[in-house]
């Protein structure tokens, strides 16, 4: 146990003696818990640098202050409860940290973001710092609107159900007028895509304006939707400079009819609760870019695990979030995509170290966000995205649609066929994660795109270690 | 044209066998199954018409296709899908939907435009067979 007795001398004394280390600590279940990985500056001890990270996520600063006096400090101070040495990373440890839930603002993520990750990541006394899980208790999570719509009524708006949904991003990113993207668009969806995306950088610059955008989308869109009888969409990215920006375009894109429109995470906590707001409030569904996410997630030694930025996009409110393929060209390591996959969808996420899960999650009844799947896939893994990603997910496949050697429209039905095909076959009892080659090649005697498709891309792999991966499986993984 | 709602619509029409398989796979998730058929076949029509109530006590795939065929023969002219349901908690919504029926002649949709100020469309989706009363709008084999 600490040694207190020094506690209110005045200047400088360890964070672990200002109580901030509380190895007794049993949490409550209204705790926010947070498992951060330490590594110390050399010397530092790792209940102290654990203590420090409590400290400075919570009430502390470098000093004693007597002003702590005046309140009921205990309460207030985050305190870290348990140290662990990570296996087979000499020099790091996971500290567990709990937090009253007094510390945070009622249902708002930069207030919770603040605390949890606001001074505390540029602390000399730690080398390294990196946000692992969180454990949001039901009493904290029930302040959060969570998402506009989720999963089940997604579904049911769109009419979709059984089968992973379709989606390609329009491609070259930059650069085409609206009158040519609204091209894509239309080829991709009439095809047999449920969705079509805006990327993320495409918000509104000279080549092509917002307004002229939309209006050329919403035509495609229309137009795919008399062709075909199904529901289609096109996620109109809304990202902009301002809030009234953002408003003024997610506003005409309801207007003109749109069912879902796009933000990027680059616009930052506030803005995407305010949007998810409005998504629910016009009934539009809100997908969300990662844009930018990689800058922080990507290192296993420091930053925010994507697990807990998916933990905030579900309070945040988002219907749609990018979280990994495991097959495609992006990092994404099998288990820790299936921790991101689980987060998003469950409605309890029991620990689970495999999948670098530290906490059990309990989401209190709040409805599921749609994992996308993005980036470097084809027709030819069907079998494998469904094995790793389920169901209730969106796979996008950008160049796999408008690369595709027949045309836009070829290559979207040659997406869906493969699909639809390998979604029969599994329902039949097929194993078909083994004999996924051979139902697309059969497949592929009914639909020519499918054929081509196989042809073309049949056996491209992105085979590369992944940098994020789970503590506890010794070698890394990759597919 | 060919309406592509539901699971399996860029698939060759299944089989009464393939039918089969995908309601012992529903049945085997204790999702019960129900008929249901239109002749407004509108991507934002809802609700169909039930062929009487889902079958919550039916387990028998065998028994779900003959009442599969019973509406195919009361309704040749019209689609017809087949629903499995899953009422768990935290899903209790439809799990698979496919068409197993439709009519032999898909006239398709109609997109009409109605242009407005700067440069606003506003569009509207119509069916071709609804410009009939419902039971004449396909014809019938």
């Amino acid at each position: 146990m600490a040694d207190t007795t020094n506690r209110w001398a005045a200047g400088v004394i360890p964070y672990a003696d200002m109580g901030y280390w509380q190895p007794d600590y049993e949490p409550k279940p209204t705790d926010v818990l947070a498992a951060f990985r330490v590594t110390p500056q050399p010397g530092v001890p790792p209940n102290e640098a654990g203590a420090a990270v409590a400290g400075e996520s919570s009430t502390a600063t470098w000093t004693v202050v007597w002003t702590d006096r005046l309140t009921a400090y205990e309460n207030y101070q985050g305190k870290c409860y348990r140290v662990d040495p990570v296996p087979a990373r000499e020099g790091q440890y996971i500290a567990h940290i709990a937090y009253s839930l007094d510390l945070f603002e009622e249902g708002s993520i930069a207030n919770l973001t603040s605390s949890i990750i606001g001074n505390v990541f540029g602390f000399k006394a730690v080398k390294a710092l990196r946000l692992e899980d969180m454990r949001i208790p039901p009493h904290y999570t029930k302040t959060f609107q969570g998402p506009a719509h989720g999963i089940v009524m997604e579904r049911e708006h769109l009419n979709k159900y059984g089968r992973p949904l379709l989606g390609a991003t329009t491609k070259p990113k930059l650069g085409l007028s609206a009158r040519n993207y609204g091209r894509v668009v239309y080829e991709a969806l009439r095809g047999g895509l449920d969705f079509t995306k805006d990327d993320e950088n495409i918000n509104s610059q000279p080549f092509m304006r917002w307004h002229d955008r939309y209006l050329f989308c919403m035509e495609a869109v229309n137009r795919a939707q008399a062709e075909t009888g199904e529901i289609k969409g096109h996620y109109l990215n809304v990202t902009a400079a301002t809030m009234e920006d953002m408003y003024e375009r997610a506003e005409f894109a309801k207007e003109l009819g749109s069912v879902i429109i796009m933000i990027d995470l680059t616009v930052g906590y506030t803005a995407i609760q305010s949007m998810a707001k409005w998504a629910r409030a016009n009934g539009l569904i809100l997908h969300l870019h990662r844009a930018g996410h990689g800058t922080y997630t990507r290192q296993k030694d420091h930053g925010v695990s994507f697990r807990v930025i998916a933990k905030w996009m579900r309070l945040a409110g988002v219907d749609h979030i990018h979280a990994g393929t495991v097959v495609g060209k992006l990092e994404g390591d099998p288990n820790m995509v299936a921790g991101f996959y689980d987060t998003l969808r469950l409605g309890r996420v029991d620990p689970d170290p495999r999948k670098g899960l530290y906490y059990e999650q309990d989401w209190a009844s709040m409805p599921g966000v749609m994992p996308v799947a993005s980036g470097g896939i084809h027709a030819g893994q069907m079998h494998q995205l469904l094995h790793y990603l389920g169901e209730d997910v969106v796979l996008q496949f950008g160049g796999g649609t408008i690369g595709h050697p027949m045309g836009i429209a070829a290559g979207a039905t040659a997406n869906r066929v493969a699909v639809e095909a390998i979604i029969k076959a599994r329902n039949e009892g097929r194993d078909y994660f083994m004999e996924g080659p051979e139902i697309l090649r059969a497949a592929a005697k009914h639909s020519r795109e499918l054929d081509v498709a196989l042809n073309t891309w049949g056996d491209i792999t992105f085979n590369y270690e992944s940098t994020d991966t789970p503590d506890v499986v010794e070698t890394p993984t990759s597919v | 044209m060919r309406i592509t709602q539901g699971t399996f619509s860029y698939l060759p029409d299944l089989s009464d066998d393939e039918i089969r398989a995908q309601i012992q796979y529903a049945l085997d998730n204790g999702w019960p199954l129900s008929v249901e058929f239109t002749d407004d076949p509108h991507p934002r029509n809802s609700y169909w018409e039930m062929w009487g109530l889902p079958m919550f006590d039916l387990h028998d795939a065998a028994g779900v296709l003959y009442e599969v065929n019973e509406c195919r023969r009361a309704y040749p002219n019209r689609y017809i899908k087949v629903n499995a349901y899953d009422a768990r908690f935290g899903r209790q919504t439809t799990a698979l939907s496919f068409i197993v029926s439709r009519p032999a002649e898909e006239p398709g949709f109609r997109l009409d435009r109605q242009e407005s100020a700067g440069r606003m469309i506003r569009y509207t989706t119509h069916p071709y067979a609804l410009d009939l009363p419902s039971g004449d709008r396909y014809p019938q084999p």
